[in-house]
């Protein structure tokens, strides 16, 4: 027996350093906002080195996609209007998704929404001569019921038969795009075309336009007082589910059911409650959409809005508050899509932002220590 | 360096996870044919130091041998190519296949027509040859934990294995079954192989053991020790490194009105198969009746009948006079039913959630921690403060998630969290499980406590000594039944009413 260390006979080659992953105890405030963003640096360089190779000129491109989206009032202003659906409906995925609810269905729900909302105009349950103080609250009331009530039918069928919401969601999303375009070409068709007839302005959101004449800077603005509404929704669902007794039980059931029942929650309830405010929230968003960009109940009201909630809700980390900004990232994004060719690169950069932020959630989870081996020195 | 006669020799091995230094220059060697026990408390680092030599995880420094030659495993494939298995102890096995199926999964056999018949046969005379009674075509969900623990260690053995290590594997079985499993083993340290019996427990490792290695704090604190020249307490001595106390002092005092009555309570397991036949029983204010029984035996669902998380299908649950029975948790939570659940991680807690999140699980819609709607962040922050410091919870602040905090600070969790609600009642599930054994003491104290201040408890645990250290009365339960109740500490006869064995005639119990 010999006191001195063996070493191995056979020692492979190795780096003089290992690197090495911990799960972290304690993460910083400040890490989550730095992981992000390189994450979003890093996919922007990625994408750059795909656009070299086919032959492009990448930083040409993306000055083009920000002059397309952020470049001046004008398309910035075009920018939050694409973005406004996308917040409400990002809302929608984070609070259903918080509690492990999967929410396919925004999309289905944003049409229901549009629905109601135009019901109000086309029925019409407020009189033509209305004022819009009294059209557009029905309006906005009617859109958030129609989502909620979207939302009720896979809320109830999960929490009392248990059936997947996943596949509820989905299918009742192609249910609710057929139902309104029965409507848009049966009920409400303007002259055998798939729309509507344009609405009365009194059921018009505002929009910063229509104050050009007291304020010049707005002319031409299309952003309308939809993107308000988010603003204040997104605030509402923050303190929802940071500060008030309910957000805790959503937060709670969300993690471990099992906990929860054991503490006494009413998960049958929560269940049916959270889909319908997710579900009332894409109704919003339609409304919104109906009221303040399209002005008539049309076939393709949305690009899959719906949808990309469900990325913006995961880029988001499900933070009501930092669904505001990613929205807008995204809506400069789809802008951007319409203005350059191909338009393929856009949508090429959301993958790419997208896997690297999910991928980034590596680091705010563990951490990674590149340690120089002894024999190294 | 490596003598011969040594099957496996471990040198300086040094394994670090963060924040912890799991082992600390530990030396182990383990001669062929012998029963070698590695015996510490939770944490101390012996199924890491396992881990360690099954592949599972590399060293930062040390050497390992097998035979002599120095060996450096990659995975747990490796280890078994030299001969070397470990059995968790959770098992690996597919429910839905039968034993001789898991056996062979993984293998390169059978090469391509599944001709199971011929290899059923090669089961059965492996089992025998051991004493390891199981059928080969019986599905793994058909069996009994005992039975299942049996089937990975016929697929070790079917590897061919020279050197077998079981992670606490009397943990999970009755008594009967354990005297069967040291036979076996014994059987098979009659055939030249080698066993590492890993343990918390010092009788198992004083009755099967031929030699015994201690581990405190990631340090060797004996190597190789004979167990024919040692005794239980140097041995204890050696684990916990002060003598350790195995008698409480129970303070006798009077027991007051009855708190908790069932009345011919049955319920459904959730398989539906009856859980509890007809269960009677009463617990009074400053009472602990302890629930001796098997795992399995219906415990665990009268538990949540109590607790209003079963559906009782018959019979009556009366909490200080009330019927609360199939009614909500809500319901019981709110007529003063604590309930320390026997599965921690799944049921007690929420993982991702803070340490203040867990703690007001229960009370956050009352005031201080409620203010109408809202949830009062500071109240509950301060609450969570509170407990922390007088439930010595160890963490770095009240913000971090339950799921990093070890077993024995979650258990703190949990019951400071059902405990400072000042229960009527206490239904505490194997509320010392898993913990260490100074953990345990603090934890049988807090519940001496609470029965001095008057709660009633009904106590669950499969440590029999536990059960006899704080139980003013002792009910066995076996297939759902309450077979016997005793006073005194017998632990032969409730061994034996534990197992089915013997019961006492239905007349007499109450």
């Amino acid at each position: 027996m010999t006191t001195t260390t063996p070493t191995l006979p056979n020692k492979r080659f190795s780096l003089p350093f290992a690197i090495k992953v911990e799960p972290r105890l304690d993460a910083p405030a400040w890490l989550g906002p730095a992981v992000s963003l390189g994450a979003i640096v890093i996919a922007l360089l990625l994408g750059a080195v795909v656009l070299k190779l086919v032959g492009g000129n990448p930083w040409a491109a993306y000055a083009h996609i920000a002059r397309a989206a952020f470049g001046d009032i004008g398309v910035f202003s075009d920018t939050l209007v694409k973005a406004t659906p996308l917040i409400m409906v990002g809302l929608a995925c984070s609070i259903a998704f918080r509690m492990k609810l999967w929410n396919i269905g925004a999309e289905g729900q944003f049409y229901m929404g549009a629905l109601g909302a135009s019901m109000v105009v086309l029925i019409p349950i407020a009189p033509e001569t209305a004022p819009g103080w009294i059209t557009l609250p029905l309006m906005l009331v009617a859109g958030m019921v129609f989502g909620a009530g979207w939302g009720f039918i896979p809320g109830w069928l999960k929490a009392k038969l248990k059936v997947n919401e996943i596949i509820t969601t989905l299918m009742m999303n192609y249910i609710a795009v057929a139902f309104v375009n029965f409507f848009v070409f049966a009920v409400w068709s303007e002259g055998g075309f798939q729309m509507s007839k344009t609405f009365q302005k009194a059921a018009w959101l505002p929009r910063l336009a229509d104050f050009a004449k007291e304020i010049k800077l707005f002319r031409g603005l299309t952003t309308h007082a939809g993107l308000l509404i988010g603003i204040v929704a997104a605030v509402v669902i923050w303190y929802i589910l940071y500060r008030s007794l309910w957000g805790y039980e959503i937060r709670l059931i969300g993690d471990n059911p099992r906990a929860a029942q054991y503490a006494g929650l009413n998960i049958t309830r929560n269940t049916v409650l959270v889909m319908m405010v997710s579900g009332a929230l894409a109704g919003l968003a339609g409304m919104s959409e109906i009221a303040g960009a399209v002005h008539r109940l049309q076939t393709s009201i949305s690009p899959g809005y719906g949808f990309t909630g469900i990325i913006i809700a995961w880029l988001a980390k499900l933070n009501p508050l930092v669904v505001i900004p990613v929205s807008i990232l995204f809506g400069g994004l789809i802008l951007a899509g319409r203005e350059i060719q191909p338009s393929g690169v856009p949508r090429l950069i959301q993958g790419i932002i997208l896997f690297m932020l999910i991928a980034s959630d590596v680091l705010m989870r563990y951490r990674v220590r590149i340690a120089w081996t002894a024999n190294a020195q | 360096m490596a003598t011969s006669r040594n099957a496996v020799e471990m040198r300086g091995i040094v394994k670090r996870f963060p924040g912890v230094l799991a082992n600390d220059r530990v030396d182990f060697d383990l001669r062929a044919g012998e029963i070698h026990a590695l015996l510490g408390e939770n944490g101390a680092g012996k199924s890491t130091l396992m881990s360690v030599l099954a592949g599972l995880y590399k060293p930062e420094a040390g050497s390992i041998f097998v035979g002599g030659e120095p060996v450096s495993f990659n995975s747990p494939r490796d280890a078994i190519a030299r001969g070397l298995g470990m059995i968790h102890q959770h098992f690996t096995l597919v429910p839905s296949q039968t034993v001789t199926e898991n056996i062979l999964l993984g293998l390169d056999e059978p090469r391509f027509l599944m001709r199971l018949s011929a290899y059923d046969k090669r089961m059965a005379e492996l089992g025998d040859r051991f004493g390891l009674k199981v059928s080969p075509q019986a599905k793994i969900w058909q069996l009994s934990v005992g039975e299942q623990q049996r089937v990975e260690v016929l697929k070790m053995l079917y590897r061919g294995v020279q050197v077998l290590i079981m992670d606490e594997p009397t943990a999970v079985l009755a008594p009967q079954e354990i005297d069967e499993l040291f036979k076996t083993l014994r059987a098979m340290a009659g055939e030249g192989k080698s066993i590492v019996f890993i343990s918390h427990k010092l009788q198992e490792v004083t009755a099967i053991a031929d030699r015994v290695t201690v581990l405190r704090k990631g340090k060797a604190t004996a190597s190789g020790l004979k167990t024919s020249e040692t005794n239980r307490a140097e041995l204890a001595k050696l684990m916990v490194g002060r003598e350790v106390l195995f008698h409480l002092d129970k303070k006798p005092h009077a027991f007051g009105e009855v708190v908790l009555k069932l009345e011919g309570v049955r319920a459904q397991n959730d398989k539906g198969l009856p859980a509890l036949r007809g269960v009677s029983l009463t617990v009074r204010s400053g009472e602990i009746v302890g629930i001796a029984a098997i795992a399995g035996n219906g415990q665990s669902e009268l538990a949540e009948v109590i607790t209003g998380l079963r559906q009782a299908t018959a019979g009556r649950v009366l909490v200080g006079g009330d019927d609360v029975t199939n009614h909500s948790a809500a319901l019981a939570i709110q007529k003063g039913v604590a309930h320390v659940p026997e599965d921690r991680t799944h049921v007690g807690s929420a993982p991702n959630l803070s340490i203040t999140d867990n703690v007001i699980m229960k009370s956050y819609r009352h005031a201080p921690l409620a203010r109408g709607w809202s949830l009062n962040r500071l109240a509950a922050r301060h609450r969570a403060e509170e407990l922390k410091e007088e439930y010595t919870i160890l963490a770095p602040s009240v913000d971090t998630s339950a799921r990093l905090l070890s077993g024995g600070n979650l258990q703190r969790v949990i019951l400071a969290r059902e405990l400072s609600a000042k229960p009527k009642l206490l239904i505490a599930m194997q509320p010392t499980r898993g913990l260490d054994v100074g953990a345990i003491e603090g934890v049988q104290r807090l519940l001496l406590t609470q029965a001095e201040a008057g709660a009633a408890i009904l106590l669950s645990s499969e440590e029999l000594e536990e059960i006899f250290a704080l139980s003013d009365r002792i009910l066995v339960m076996y297939e759902g039944e309450i077979v016997g109740e005793l006073t005194e500490h017998d632990a032969e006869t409730i061994g034996l009413m534990m197992t089915g064995a013997k019961r006492q005639p239905p007349g007499s119990l109450a």
